[in-house]
């Protein structure tokens, strides 16, 4: 079996990779992306340390993840067609109304 | 008891709300389709509704004739507090029915005058619209007024109380736009208003003494338990007479307070006649004869009383004198025989002050109603002036004796009647004021030599001033062309008039020395009422005085023409600095201004300035600017883009797991 610290530091290695991505990309569809590089890593966490200690748990929640990443993904590509109907763009740095 | 219970006693009894409900039913419907009944139609209205008020209150006076100890009609309850409890209830008694043929009858007749009197201001004042509105806060009067005498309990009083108040606050303030510098009436208005706020503190704090004292607000419970909480806690009962002295003052104008009430003739002059003369103001000595079982209880409360009064009648009519606005004078006039009242009143001479209260109303409603036609003659003289002659002066006032003189040709039935109620405040035998006046002389004279001095001077004063006014407005020649050319008021003026002057000559025959029916009738309800007796030395010093003083008035002011092209008074010359002092009302309002107004002035500015709009609301404003620079310094992190929301947020996330990791 694979040492645990390898399966922490990939899960580490998305998570970083999909914060990045969130916080540099301005194509939605990347954020996205990103978006779901960060909850797998999460998912990556749980399954592997469900089957460390021989619990469930970790797995099973897995499966809530998923289900709420893709009603996530369902809602964000909505809101960018709405928002490329309205602003012919879907360019992030444009999207700067609600600024103070 | 209730409407039915009390038709046992007596059939007429149950029909005691309707003297609040008539003339509340005539201000309805003079308030909701008064615009289209025209002018006689909402003054026929208004009229009926205080007539049939006034038939009530004789329906109530013969059922009293038959069951004299009354009854009580409770018409609902107010509210229940505990074991206090307080309803709207009717007291049918003698002294009540008394004051409600006083209020309704005179002020029917006023009603009547009113319709031909306001015909002509609303036109002189340019407003025919006000018409209606004159009529509802007239029946609004007459509904509050009979709240007050008909109530049983000194929280209802309360409620009439106020209500007169506001009424006359409305009535004065008529033309509010009109007066000096366009604010002169509003300003009277508000006066008379702030000046009776006073008296009804003071009668406020004897209402909080009595439930305090007493637990109750109801008259016969409190009377009865007087005499026991006199004799446990006399300085409760010392307190309480000595407030609702103070609310005596304010509402029937007695030093120190009277000051409202010559202010309050800016209204129109049946209000003068109706509120500020027959009927509102005698509230205070209505009070007082009501709370008599509270006020013998204490005599140096009695004594103050009617030392207020006595002081009140002689240095009112001190300022009658040197008075040249015919209202003004009357003003002072009503003030001096308030204090008459109020002098009985406080002498527990109760029957006296209720005589000469009803006869006042009649000769002085007389004279008010009169000054008013008198009124009406000469602006409609100066109206014709101005038509033929283009040169007419626009700062005429019509209410100015000095430009009248003469008018006993012009305004013959005005004149008679209106010399009728000069000599009858006068006090000339055998016409009303004379048996009444003679009344609380005499009662004076029985209690102290002082007061009776003070009294006398004061009737004396009275006859000098009613004999200078007339000859001022009546003889002589007319001083201005408007008086030249003024002309008797129509017939629905008149008419009241010739009634009033009617009551004015017959009214003594109420209390006549020998047949005493006002004592008889008002025994019933008031304890220790013995009929006063005639003592002739007084009454002929009286009428002595009342003769020498109109005699004194003729030397002056009959004898040779006075005032021709503006002379001045042929009284400045003897009294000099005296004359200069009555002219001016001894300067009481101006000591007021000096010593109450401007300084509580001051401290509203200061309380409004520099409390409230600079320390209250500087830290509500330095508190909310605090906000409000703050976020300006915050929103530049509000920059829209969600991505440096997101940083935010992981570096806040960074800085908690470092802390966590690291503690």
């Amino acid at each position: 079996m694979m040492p645990m610290s390898y399966f922490i530091g990939l899960s580490i290695l998305m998570f970083a990779m999909g914060i990045l991505g969130v916080l540099l990309r301005r194509n939605p569809l990347i954020v996205f992306m990103s978006l779901e590089l960060m909850f797998n890593s999460a998912n990556l966490l749980f399954v592997a340390f469900s089957a460390y200690h021989h619990v469930l748990d970790g797995q099973l929640f897995v499966f809530f993840v998923m289900t709420t990443a893709a009603a996530e993904v369902a809602v964000g590509l909505a809101l960018i067609v709405a928002i490329f109907k309205a602003k012919r763009t879907i360019d992030l740095d444009q999207m700067s109304s609600l600024k103070g | 008891m209730s409407l039915f219970e009390i038709a046992s006693v007596h059939p007429f009894f149950q029909l005691v709300p309707l003297v609040v409900f008539l003339p509340v039913l005539g201000l309805l419907i003079n308030l909701l389709v008064g615009k289209y009944l025209g002018e006689k139609g909402i003054g026929a209205v208004a009229s009926l509704a205080t007539g049939g008020a006034f038939a009530v209150a004789v329906l109530l006076a013969i059922g009293l004739g038959q069951v004299s100890e009354g009854a009580t009609l409770t018409l609902a309850n107010w509210m229940t507090v505990g074991d206090f409890s307080v309803n709207w209830s009717f007291r049918i008694d003698t002294l009540s029915v008394l004051m409600m043929l006083v209020v309704s009858g005179v002020g029917m007749l006023i009603h009547i005058y009113s319709i031909g009197y306001m015909h002509s201001d609303v036109r002189h004042n340019e407003d025919p619209g006000r018409f209606r509105r004159f009529f509802v806060y007239l029946n609004l009067f007459i509904a509050f007024m009979m709240v007050l005498v008909s109530s049983d309990n000194f929280l209802m009083l309360f409620v009439g109380w106020e209500g007169v108040g506001l009424c006359s606050y409305l009535l004065i303030g008529f033309w509010f736009e009109k007066g000096a510098d366009g604010i002169g009436n509003a300003k009277a208005a508000k006066k008379a208003f702030v000046v009776n706020r006073i008296g009804d503190f003071g009668l406020l704090i004897a209402l909080f003494l009595l439930f305090h004292n007493f637990g109750t607000l109801n008259f016969a419970e409190i009377f009865e338990q007087a005499p026991a909480i006199a004799a446990a806690a006399p300085g409760a009962i010392m307190a309480i007479t000595l407030f609702m002295l103070l609310g005596v003052t304010g509402k029937s104008a007695q030093l120190p307070l009277y000051v409202w009430l010559p202010d309050a003739m800016a209204g129109p002059t049946p209000v003068s006649a109706l509120i500020h003369a027959a009927t509102m103001v005698t509230a205070g000595v209505y009070l007082v004869a009501r709370s008599q079982a509270l006020y013998v209880e204490v005599p140096a409360a009695q004594n103050i009383v009617m030392w207020v009064g006595a002081l009140t009648a002689f240095f009112a009519a001190t300022i009658a004198v040197g008075q040249n606005d015919i209202k003004k004078v009357l003003a002072y006039s009503t003030i001096s025989q308030l204090g008459f009242m109020v002098t009985a009143v406080g002498m527990g001479a109760t029957v006296a002050g209720m005589f000469h209260l009803t006869t006042h109303a009649f000769f002085k409603a007389l004279l008010f109603l009169g000054a008013g036609s008198v009124i009406l003659g000469v602006e409609h003289g100066h109206a014709q002036a101005n038509q033929h002659a283009e040169h007419g002066h626009d700062s005429f006032d019509p209410q100015d004796m000095r430009e009248m003189g003469g008018l006993r040709k012009r305004m013959p039935l005005t004149f008679i009647v209106y010399l009728l109620g000069a000599l009858t405040l006068a006090g000339i035998a055998p016409l009303a004021g004379f048996f009444s006046k003679d009344e609380i002389l005499a009662a004076a004279n029985e209690k102290s030599i002082a007061i009776y001095a003070l009294l006398t001077a004061a009737a004396f004063l009275t006859a000098f001033y009613m004999g200078r006014q007339l000859l001022m407005v009546f003889f002589g020649k007319p001083r201005s062309v408007a008086s030249e050319k003024a002309s008797e008021s129509p017939l629905l003026v008149t008419l009241p008039l010739v009634v009033l002057a009617l009551l004015s000559v017959f009214g003594g025959a109420l209390n006549l020395p020998g047949s005493h029916i006002l004592e008889t009738w008002l025994e019933h309800t008031l304890e220790g009422v013995t009929p006063g007796h005639f003592v002739l030395t007084v009454a002929l010093i009286s009428l002595a005085v009342a003769l020498l003083g109109l005699l004194l008035a003729w030397l002056v002011y009959g004898r040779k023409p006075s005032f021709e092209n503006g002379q001045p008074d042929p009284l400045r010359k003897p009294l000099n600095g005296l004359f200069t002092a009555l002219e001016n009302k001894w300067w009481v309002d101006e000591l007021y201004n000096t010593v109450i107004v401007r300084p509580y002035d001051a401290v509203a500015r200061f309380s409004a300035g520099v409390i409230d709009q600079g320390i209250i609301d500087g830290l509500i404003n330095g508190m909310g600017s605090m906000v409000g620079s703050l976020a300006k310094a915050w929103r530049r992190y509000q920059n829209g883009y969600v991505r440096s929301y997101a940083l935010t947020i992981v570096v806040g996330v960074v800085l908690v797991i470092t802390y966590l990791v690291l503690r």
